[in-house]
């Protein structure tokens, strides 16, 4: 089953590791914004609260979906790899499903539950979001460190949970201002510029840590010609954090301007430019420096037929999932059932 | 204890407090799209009433499935590395398949279903309705055909230690996956079934007297009445299909420790595996072998066939097996007793729910929660039945824990039956708080306050 020349065993576990990797973007950046608006949440009065929980109240549940679809193909596609992956991360994995949890369930609970126990509903999906992007973050760093626990790698691992944590603020705001308007929308261009430092200082340690951690990456990145191809990635990323930055002071001046979803579009791309980055620095590893996607594939005959459905399933997914932010587009209001 | 005992405990915890809630979701959705599609074609605002009511308790239902589900796809990979490793190539495309099928389905019209009804012309917020349940239904369908292959393996080879899939059709359709997908259905439709029966019973109780409580009503106990004897009727052919494939767990399940003819039905006992005899029993005479071989004289496999010469025992535990069964068992005739009763009454008294007497409504009131425990023991029957194997002659439980110290197990397991207990306390509480707002008739959101406004104080 050759395809471009390449054997099965060669561009299957190719495909799915783009799969992979694209459904975890997906996933950074949509449950981003959503885990984003969790940890804003206490820095609101209690009815901005509910309209910013409105304004990601139809979508949440399906942004979690492609963490689950991540996982899955990361279970279905290199279940060695997973084995490996999740037991090393055993802890953090525990606490970020608890916080999933925490969160989850606070939606629902905030408006069903006796109105004496909103606020503590609003304080639980506060600390589900935030223990949801802290260990996550700490995962990541984990992962640049090659999954090795020692004191200097976990240490790295908490700068990069705080990192992600304010990251996921920034998009999470940049979300609000587009969805909100008045007092509420000025806030979030002040939690925005607030938080910028950390994207900045962010997307800086991951650069710079993997190739210090790991020779083999820093020869990818810096030996010739390659650093002449790439060079575009980071001077973009720059041009992206300045424009975030003049927008944002500009919508502080003119709440009314045009383009109040430009610094959400643009920290958008700069977490698409920040995962590509990463992951050509770890190809063709999937667990860092022990074992290539390919030694950790299924069996070709397990993954075409996984393929066969995805190719059909893909575009109904995206298709749909872009009819439900068509037909919730605009300004969130309250949430109602009718 | 060991990893291995803990990690189970926690898998179990795990997935028992799971599956409570797609057993709701699962029917509930389909009811719903009844409420919704009567609603449309008669325009009748009690079938919106109870669209309305139910659709709330789905949304929080689904939220608590959802959220503990995602826990449970990753402990495949914190816990259970080994089951992966060895038929990932088999379990894999299953689990990718209801990923792609089924959740993104329910996620994405989900919010549609709940607040899409101002914004989405009517046949799209109707069209949504029915693919949330439809992908309820894929999602267990998926589910159920993994969980099945694990039971009766099927349409694979090993080679070097690794299930390679030989053919997806016999995979699918394994022997176990048609009975087993269907008991489960049945029984997520009879749990929904006095859900809404018995919730609607304590509105009445609470003197609620509006026409929309009364279609709840009539709709539980009706769906309930239909679909009992159905399920009695298929757990029986399941039975029989276990028997096939999984003897040691129906000897498990009938407490039979010999292989032999006229095998009395044992009512109840207390199964001693010390002794390997049941003390205390009661039976009656020649009845499992009619009911499992059809004559008196049928012979049964027992227990004791499923021990090596060297004593390792091949057969699980009898005891979890065996009461499970006759929770799961007593509970089914509960519902059929109670269910029709309830029908007989209402046809006596021209389907007028406010006529039902205090009395069946008050039993009504508990079963409720019936489906839950049917569910649960029926779960526990054929899981801990399938033990000391993970995959039926495939793999050991044993051997597919992780290599996690158990210190860190335990510290996991903690924190999720913490939580797992928070939250189904406050799942039924706040399903009887909406219960009663709605016999009281307030509005179940409340309405929005400017902000610095003073909290208004409870009325409770």
């Amino acid at each position: 089953m050759e395809f471009l020349g390449y054997p099965a065993d060669q561009w299957l576990p190719f495909v799915f590791a783009g799969l992979m990797g694209l459904s975890i973007l997906i996933y950074v950046i949509l449950d981003g914004f959503d885990l984003g608006v969790g940890i804003l949440v206490p820095l609101a009065e209690e009815d901005e609260q509910d309209r910013m929980i409105a304004s990601i109240g139809p979508f949440w549940d399906a942004n979690e979906t492609w963490l689950v679809l991540a996982i899955g193909i990361l279970l279905v596609a290199f279940p060695t790899a997973h084995g490996m992956i999740l037991t090393a991360l055993y802890l953090p994995v525990a606490i970020m499903l608890l916080g999933l949890i925490m969160r989850g369930v606070a939606f629902e609970f905030r408006v069903k539950a006796p109105l004496h126990w909103k606020r503590f509903w609003t304080w639980v999906f506060f600390a589900g979001s935030t223990m949801t992007a802290l260990s996550q973050g700490y995962m990541l760093g984990l992962y640049i460190m090659s999954l090795d626990s020692t004191w200097a790698t976990n240490g790295f691992a908490f700068l990069t949970a705080v990192f992600l944590t304010v990251g996921y603020s920034v998009i999470g705001a940049a979300w609000i201002i587009g969805k909100t308007e008045g007092a509420l929308q000025r806030k979030a261009i002040a939690w925005s510029q607030g938080g910028v430092w950390g994207l900045v200082l962010g997307v800086a340690a991951i650069s710079a840590a993997s190739p210090l951690v790991s020779p083999r990456i820093f020869e990818k990145w810096f030996s010739y010609p390659s650093y002449t191809y790439l060079t575009p990635l980071p001077v973009l990323s720059g041009v992206l954090m300045l424009f975030v930055w003049t927008r944002l002071r500009a919508l502080a001046k003119d709440q009314h301007s045009r383009y109040a979803w430009g610094p959400f579009y643009a920290t958008m791309a700069i977490f698409a430019l920040s995962f590509l980055g990463m992951a050509y620095s770890f190809y063709p590893y999937v667990v860092p420096e022990k074992m290539t996607l390919y030694e950790a594939a299924s069996a070709p005959e397990s993954l075409i037929i996984i393929l066969v459905g995805t190719i059909f399933v893909l575009p109904a997914i995206l298709g749909y999932t872009a009819l439900s932010y068509y037909l919730f587009r605009g300004k969130a209001t309250e949430l109602r059932y009718d | 204890m060991d990893a291995l005992i803990l990690s189970r405990i926690q898998f179990g915890a795990n997935i028992s407090f799971h599956i409570l809630f797609p057993t709701i979701t699962i029917a509930l959705g389909w009811v719903l799209l009844y409420f919704r599609v009567r609603f449309n074609a008669s325009g009748d605002q009690r079938w919106m009433d109870a669209y309305m009511f139910w659709v709330k308790v789905f949304a929080l239902s689904f939220a608590l499935g959802v959220v503990s589900g995602i826990t449970m796809s990753f402990q495949f990979g914190t816990n259970w590395p080994g089951f992966m490793e060895k038929v990932g190539n088999i379990a894999g495309p299953l689990l990718a398949y209801e990923i792609m099928t089924a959740f993104f389905l329910e996620a994405v019209f989900l919010g549609i279903m709940l607040f899409g009804a101002s914004r989405a012309p009517r046949w799209l917020h109707t069209l949504a309705t029915f693919l949330v349940a439809f992908g309820t239904t894929m999602s267990a369908f998926w589910i159920i055909v993994l969980n099945s292959w694990m039971h009766t393996p099927a349409g694979f080879e090993m080679r070097d230690g690794v299930a390679f899939a030989t053919d997806w059709g016999a995979i699918i359709f394994n022997p176990s996956m048609p009975y087993r997908l269907i008991h489960m259905l049945l029984a997520s439709g009879l749990t929904v079934a006095f859900l809404i029966a018995g919730l609607s019973a304590l509105r009445l109780l609470w003197g609620e007297k509006g026409h929309g409580v009364r279609t709840s009503f009539r709709t539980g106990i009706t769906l309930g009445a239909l679909l009992i004897p159905l399920q009695i009727f298929m757990g029986d052919m399941h039975g029989l299909n276990t028997l096939e494939h999984q003897p040691a767990k129906v000897a498990a399940m009938e407490g039979n420790w010999d292989t032999q003819g006229n095998v009395p039905l044992v009512l109840f006992g207390i199964p001693n595996s010390e002794t390997r005899s049941n003390d205390y029993a009661i039976e009656i005479p020649n009845m499992a072998s009619i009911i499992l071989k059809h004559k008196a004289s049928g012979v049964v496999p027992g227990l004791n066939d499923f021990v090596l010469e060297d004593g390792t025992v091949k057969h699980p535990p009898v005891a979890p097996v065996f009461y499970s069964f006759r929770v799961m068992v007593g509970t089914g005739f509960a519902m059929l007793f109670l269910s029709w009763a309830a029908v007989f009454l209402l046809y006596r008294r021209n389907w007028k729910a406010e006529l039902m007497p205090k009395p069946l409504l008050v039993m009504l009131v508990p079963m409720a929660l019936s489906g839950w425990v049917a569910t649960l023991a029926g779960w526990y029957v054929t899981e801990i039945g399938r033990q000391p194997w993970l995959v039926t002659g495939v793999m050991t439980t044993k051997e597919a824990v992780a290599d996690v110290p158990a210190p860190m197990v335990l510290s996991t397991l903690i924190g999720y039956l913490a939580v797992y207990v928070i939250l189904l306390g406050a799942y039924i509480s706040v399903l009887l708080y909406m219960t009663r707002k709605a016999a009281k008739g307030e509005p179940l959101v409340e309405p929005r306050r400017p902000s610095g406004a003073p909290l208004p104080t409870p009325a409770e």
